[in-house]
């Protein structure tokens, strides 16, 4: 019983691209994207506070393994191979920085995405000689809707999961105080790893999915770093340590610089900012925070009166 | 799903959104009061600079020009529309070009959309364009893919060339130099490692070693470098006449200063994207003049001169000589192909810019495979204008430059 309500929202958001044009199919691939980039970044950030600017890196290796393999084999092929790669480079970076902390981890991780990207410039530049990619897929809108769908339901499907089991209990400690972790026998690194890595390699098939809708990749592209603030400030916003928080920052922040982008095309940057700094000083703790403390304020009044 | 039935979806989608543009279209006509245009362009990112300079002001001033002269004549539909604007700013991203697009064509329900700025975000706008069926004038696109791309997106127009054609014109035109003497046997190049300085490079290199030059040095710098104290140090020690730079405006603008610092006067000065544009003069003072680039002009053009008072006056500086008078003629050939068909149907708008002849302010102009063919390719400053050295099809404007004037010591 407890199933049915998530999956008949599923059945039911599946079926939005057989009622709806392009350009509400365009926004909803825009919004599952950022839902689905929101709730894998809040799956490692949200319980170990680490702030992490790396989305783009692993968002950009996806989009750029399927440039390059797009035409050698299958499409599930394909992801499967931007996935391992994603898990790679996540396993690799995990085991070289997990033990940095604070702000010396967001710097890190800023620094990552800068680095992959000017890997792979050098890598095309020296020795392929093409900057640009072409990726002709014969993937249209829809298509791409559907995969980031299925997507943002796995990675809710495994938040909810860790949520329960003895890992996530596990990382809220961490988060809570790396010492007493340490000293309750739990492998701080080593579970860590795992999250940074799961939450990476959803980043990363995100990216994937998403290469066929811009036909042409080059790095300016897809390592765009805007990406990365996007998904931090929507993570926040919503509450990155609830199961739906990010997705309830992501949809209606993405509708909004919609609308922004669309009603005010010039002053769009200085809104954004403003927005990002009301967000950060107003709601710390995100909406789902904010409306329960409301409502605790509300109950102690009736109580008191 | 199988491919088979992905593609009949497709087609089944593609069909149904004709048939509702298809549906639509009388009832706006009646009480149409504008001919709607909509765009996306970079107003800000990494494209502003770019899109400000070669895009923006055409845009602005092919509609003002149109206006001016009080519309477009639609004659199937017995009158005379002014142009209306619908644009956005894409913020350099190309998701968010493909979205305005769709929000243009869907939401805005504009009649025309004009492409945003440089060769990326025309690629990414591709299917999108074609999936509603829109001509897409690419005026800033440098591709050698065009051939392939039109046979994708049947709607698509490229009009500024690829890497080949200015690679190729510029080593042609340096080979009769050297067998006149004019110059040695021994090239020096730098690229930037991003998508111009290497399609340019990559189609430069062989063709310099196919006509039998030296590449004494042939390396890219990273995009973004500031000091290019190095790379000039390096190669004025190397002996060569030509010096090519496939660089971007920032890059163009710094490698002219540090060569007049470090005294490095090579006979042959080339540069990249910025060298065309007008602040060029001002930025490198009495030494911009024999200097090289992409691009050129007709200088004895009246047409092209009345451009550039007509930009001038409208935009307050004068266009860019490469991409400028392209987008500009592009957007003529937009409005000449909505009068010939004499209403606003998309396709037989497109059929029309494939087939027809054009008057534009860079001549009679017929674009082949939908293509623009007739390109200046190599530039010089000669007396204050970046006159044409090499045309794709018809004469040079003006016989190069060599070597070029001394560096005049900075004060």
């Amino acid at each position: 019983m407890k199933l049915l309500t998530p999956l008949v929202a599923l059945a039911a958001l599946a079926a939005v691209p057989f009622f709806v044009g392009a350009y509400p199919l365009g926004l909803g691939i825009g919004i599952l994207g950022y839902a689905t980039l929101a709730t894998a970044w809040a799956l490692f950030s949200g319980p170990t506070r680490y702030i992490s600017l790396a989305t783009v890196a692993f968002f950009g290796i996806g989009a750029y393994t399927v440039a390059v393999l797009a035409d050698l084999m299958p499409y599930p092929l394909v992801l499967l191979c931007a996935a391992l790669i994603g898990l790679v480079v996540a396993v690799l970076v995990g085991l070289a920085t997990l033990r940095l902390a604070g702000i010396y981890f967001v710097i890190f991780t800023f620094g990552l995405a800068e680095l992959v990207r000017q890997l792979v410039t050098y890598y095309e530049v020296n020795v392929t000689r093409t900057l640009g990619r072409y990726v002709f897929l014969p993937i249209g809108p829809e298509h791409i809707y559907w995969q980031l769908l299925g997507l943002l339901a796995v990675t809710l499907a495994l938040a909810f999961w860790i949520s329960r089991a003895k890992i996530g209990l596990a990382l809220r400690v961490i988060g809570d105080d790396p010492v007493v972790a340490s000293h309750l026998g739990i492998g701080i690194t080593r579970t860590k790893l795992a999250l940074f890595s799961l939450s990476a390699v959803v980043m990363t098939l995100a990216g994937a999915i998403q290469a066929p809708r811009w036909t042409y990749i080059e790095p300016s592209i897809v390592f765009n770093p805007t990406v990365s603030f996007l998904t931090v400030i929507m993570a926040l916003l919503g509450g990155p340590n609830r199961l739906f928080g990010p997705l309830l920052g992501a949809v209606p922040l993405f509708l909004l610089f919609e609308w922004l982008s669309a009603n005010f095309p010039n002053h769009y940057s200085i809104i954004l900012g403003l927005l990002f700094i009301a967000i950060v000083f107003l709601l710390p703790n995100g909406v789902l925070a904010a409306a329960d403390k409301f409502a605790a304020r509300f109950k102690n009044k009736e109580a008191s009166a | 799903m199988t491919d088979l039935s992905r593609r009949t979806l497709l087609q089944a989608m593609g069909a149904g959104a004709l048939a509702s543009a298809l549906a639509s279209l009388p009832t706006f006509a009646q009480d149409r009061t504008a001919i709607r245009i909509g765009y996306a362009v970079s107003k800000t990112g990494a494209n502003a600079g770019g899109a400000g300079i070669s895009t923006i002001p055409n845009y602005l001033l092919w509609v003002d020009d149109v206006n001016k002269a009080g519309g477009l004549e639609l004659s199937k539909l017995g009158v005379t529309l002014p142009l209306e604007v619908t644009e956005y700013d894409d913020r350099s991203s190309a998701e968010e070009t493909v979205r305005a697009i769709e929000r243009l064509a869907t939401q805005d329900n504009v009649d025309f959309i004009l492409p945003s700025w440089g060769t990326g975000s025309n690629l990414a706008a591709g299917p999108t364009f074609d999936r509603f069926q829109f001509p897409q004038l690419a005026g800033t696109a440098v591709t050698d893919m065009a051939p392939q791309l039109v046979q994708r997106w049947k709607n698509s127009f490229w009009f500024l060339g690829g890497g080949h054609d200015y690679a190729n014109a510029l080593v042609d035109l340096l080979v009769k130099q050297r067998d006149a003497g004019a110059i040695n046997n021994k090239v020096a190049i730098a690229s930037v490692a991003d998508g111009f300085g290497i399609d340019l490079s990559k189609a430069a290199t062989p063709a310099f070693q196919a006509a039998g030059f030296e590449l004494v040095y042939d390396k890219t710098y990273p995009l973004g470098t500031s000091d290019f104290a190095p790379i000039i140090n390096e190669v004025s020690g190397l002996g060569v006449d030509t010096f090519v730079a496939f660089s971007y405006p920032p890059d163009t603008f710094a490698l002219t200063q540090q060569s007049v610092v470090a005294n490095f006067s090579p006979k042959i000065f080339y540069l990249g994207v910025g060298t065309a544009f007008p602040i060029y003069p001002n930025v490198a003072g009495p030494n911009h003049n024999g200097v090289m680039g992409v691009g050129g002009i007709d200088p004895d053009s009246e047409a092209i001169a009345a451009y550039f008072e007509r930009h001038t006056a409208l935009v307050g500086q004068a266009p860019d000589s490469w991409a400028s008078a392209v987008t500009y003629a592009s957007l003529e050939i937009l409005g000449q192909a909505i009068t010939r068909v004499g209403d606003l149907d998309k396709a037989a708008v497109a059929a029309e810019i494939a087939s027809g002849e054009f008057d534009t302010i860079l001549g009679k102009v017929k674009l082949v495979d939908n293509q623009l063919r007739a390109l200046w390719t190599v530039g010089q400053w000669q007396d204050g204008k970046f006159v044409g050295l090499a045309h794709t099809e018809g004469k040079a404007a003006r016989e190069p430059v060599v070597p070029k004037p001394a560096w005049v010591p900075a004060s």
